[in-house]
Formats: structure tokens, sequence, C-alpha cells
């Protein structure tokens, strides 16, 4: 019998953190744990949900008065980031990728928080925010800290997140130079996982380029040595084949993986640069 | 725990698991078996209703984020004295049900695409349903039918 407390509030959440009841779960819009509860997958391992779905303090999105970084609420949904007419102008490749996920059933419930924290390599927007540097805002009965996105995915499904902590929001640098893209690489255009995911951050010119990649790894991946080639202007095809490490599965082969990331990356390059 | 919400218009009250999946509240608590389970995993649509007017799949929605809600099934979107709503009608006249499994849920998300009244052109509608399996795969009847209703509407 698993235990559910529903909360409204930070304080009451942290309270439940606090407490660190064995085999904590947290529930944000339901489009991945429920799955998983639908399917009796790894149920003996949740003892206690945590309901976050009616934290209001955790939902929507500004700009941060500091730095001009956009703040996403964790329990910001799909839909209401496409929607949002900051992120249209600030980071439109985040409106687009977020009508990329599921379909309207699922982006009115998904939320980018849950995207982070279920830290599936094939999570549709962690490339995106690893390459735009997006900054993660966690906070419990501890306190808060930040973690950089392109550390929090430890290894595979393991996050940086502490048993006591919550991912609270993301803030994402807005750079007026810099531009921001991704392609997406799945079966069907709606309701697909994603074969490979390429997100690409540039300076005109290629002076600066950022690099992230989806379901070519364990894990959602900063591509260093592709980023290094671009700006050189060496072997991208090459660097980025040392970076990644895709393998076969259901949805793909690792063969597939390897040659349209990097048809995906070349051609992202040529439209940013 | 107890949950009270509206159903359909009506607010109910009953005793469920607090991870008890929406989809079953309502087929087997509410008998309100118009919500069909396609693959439970929210990659069909079968299931899909309307919370608080926006489309969701109900095989993954939990009881305990309903409370206070108020939730559109099928029957909701039916009138009471059994006249085919236009949406109901241009789907039979068009030819947009066969087998009708996915019916219900293409019903409520094609009811979600008129109210958002937003162009229907054949990519609209298109996008509007992509969660919507048809295993009849009798997607231009469907698109079709909800593409009339939008252009009946407009006069």
């Amino acid at each position: 019998m698993i235990a559910v407390t529903s909360v409204k509030t930070l304080p009451e959440a942290y309270a439940v953190l606090a407490a660190r009841p064995p085999g904590l779960r947290v529930l944000a819009g339901g489009t991945d744990l429920m799955v998983a509860i639908n399917a009796r997958v790894g149920l003996d391992r949740i003892g206690h949900v945590l309901d976050i779905w009616s934290l209001r303090e955790l939902r929507g999105v500004s700009l941060s008065l500091d730095d001009g970084a956009l703040r996403i609420g964790a329990l910001t949904t799909y839909s209401e980031i496409l929607r949002s007419p900051l992120v249209k102008e600030a980071l439109p490749a985040l409106a687009a990728v977020s009508r990329e996920v599921g379909a309207w059933a699922i982006q009115n419930r998904g939320t980018l928080g849950g995207n982070v924290c279920n830290a599936s390599p094939a999570g549709d927007t962690l490339p995106l925010l690893i390459a735009a540097d997006a900054r993660l805002v966690l906070g419990g009965p501890r306190g808060e800290r930040v973690v950089p996105a392109e550390e929090f995915f430890v290894a595979y499904r393991k996050t940086a997140l502490g048993a006591d902590e919550l991912l609270l929001r993301v803030e994402i640098p807005v750079s007026k130079d810099a531009r921001l893209g991704y392609r997406k690489i799945g079966t069907r255009r709606a309701q697909s996982v994603s074969k490979t995911l390429i997100a690409v951050r540039a300076l005109p010119g290629l002076r600066e380029v950022r690099i992230a990649a989806g379901s070519v790894a364990p894990v959602p991946l900063r591509c260093r040595r592709a980023e290094a080639a671009a700006m050189s202007g060496g072997d991208v095809r090459a660097a980025l084949q040392l970076d990644i490490s895709p393998i076969d599965d259901v949805r793909s082969t690792a063969g597939y993986r390897r040659v349209v990331s990097a048809n995906v990356l070349e051609q992202l390059l040529r439209e940013l640069g | 725990m107890r949950l009270e919400l509206t159903i359909n218009g009506a607010v109910r009250a009953l005793t469920v698991e607090p991870l008890a999946r929406l989809l079953d509240v309502l087929r087997e608590d509410l008998v309100l078996t118009g919500t069909k389970e396609g693959c439970g995993e929210g990659e069909c649509g079968a299931c899909a209703v309307l919370i608080d007017g926006q489309l969701v799949n109900s095989c993954l929605v939990p009881a305990c984020q309903v409370a206070g809600a108020s939730v559109v099934t099928v029957e909701g979107l039916s009138s009471l004295d059994g006249t085919l709503t236009p949406l109901q009608r241009c789907f039979v006249e068009r030819g947009g049900a066969q087998c009708g499994i996915c019916t219900p849920g293409m019903i409520v998300a094609g009811h979600c695409f008129l109210e958002s009244g937003a162009e229907a052109t054949d990519a609209a509608v298109r996008e509007a349903i992509a969660g919507n399996l048809c295993r009849c795969t009798g997607y231009a009847k469907i698109v079709e039918s909800i593409v009339r209703v939008a252009q009946e509407k407009r006069g």
C-alpha cells in the first residue's frame, strides 16, 4: 500500500521531505510516474508518493530582474511553455520542443520539472537545457542550491537531486546574440520517443558553440569534443562520434543514431553558424 | 480518500484510492463507460477526457489530482435526449467512426480543437488529434468530420 500526500504549499512539501519516508517518489503531472505505476514496474520500491501537482508557487514563466534569465517553475506544463509570450520571444526553441512532446493531452499534464527529474536519456527538453547552459534551482528543508543542467544527470536515470530536495525552477540565460536550435528525430512527429535529439547554442560565425545530445548515451550529454571541432573548423562528424555512445534498442540502432546525429549536427551548425 | 469532484456538471462524492486512475474511477465507480482504455500508458488517447477544460489522458491522472476539479467525459459532450451533436452527426455522416474504440477520445479531442477557435486546416486538426490513435487507420474521415463541423459553425 503506497501512502500518498498531496501538498499545496512548499512548507508542506518540505515537511514531508524532511521526514525522508522510505521509497519517496515525487508526483508532478504523472505522465511518467503513472505509466510505471499502471504497468506495476518497480512498485515495490515506491513507499510514499508526494503529490506536488497543486503546488501553485512552482508554476509559471517569468524573467529574472537580476540577469534577464528566463525562470520557469518546475511544474510549468509544456502547454504553458509553448503558449508563453516570454518563451516565444526569448527562447522559441524551447516552445518548439515542448510542442513536440507527446501530443496535446501529454503537453497539458507533463511538466518541465518532471522531464528534468525523470532524467530519461531521451527527455525531449534536456539537451536544449544543457546547450542553453540552464541552471537548476533545487530546494529542500536544508535550503536552496543551484546545479548547472549539464552536471545534474550523473548516471543512467540518476540525478544530483538529494533525497530531501525538489527541483523548484529552471533558469535559462537569454542572450541576444546566441542562437539556439535543436532537432528531434523520432518514428513520427507526435507521441514518439526520440531516436536522437541534438541541441546547439551558437554565436554567429560559430565563435562559441555548446552542443548537447539525447538518446545517444546513458544520460543527456554535453558534447565537448564536437564543440571544440565546431569552433576550430575541425571534423565535427568524427568528434561527435567520440562524445556519444549510442546503443541498439527498441527504437533504433547504434549505427543509425551515429550517422543521423552527425547529419543533424552538421545541419544545425550550418543553420545557426 | 474522500473525493469530491464535478462530473459532466454534477457534483459527485465517492471514496477512492488516491492513486486510482481517473479512467477507473469513471468506468468502475461512476459507470461512465464511454471513456475507453486503449494502451494504459498515455500513447493512444482512447481514454481522453477534459479536466477543467483541458484535454488529458485519464489513464495517467490519479484520483488525488482531480479533487475539486471539473471533469467532462464523452457522455457530457452528448445531448441528454439522444439528439446527435454536430460533431457526432458529422462523424456518422462522414464515416468518422469505424470499430468505435477510438471514437470517444476522438470526439473529446475534436471538441477541444473546435473550442480552441483555431482555423480548421487539415494540419491543425491532425496536430490536435495527434495523441489519438485509430487502429482502423480511418484518419482521413475523422479529420474530414472535424473540419466539416468547423465549416458548419463558421456558416
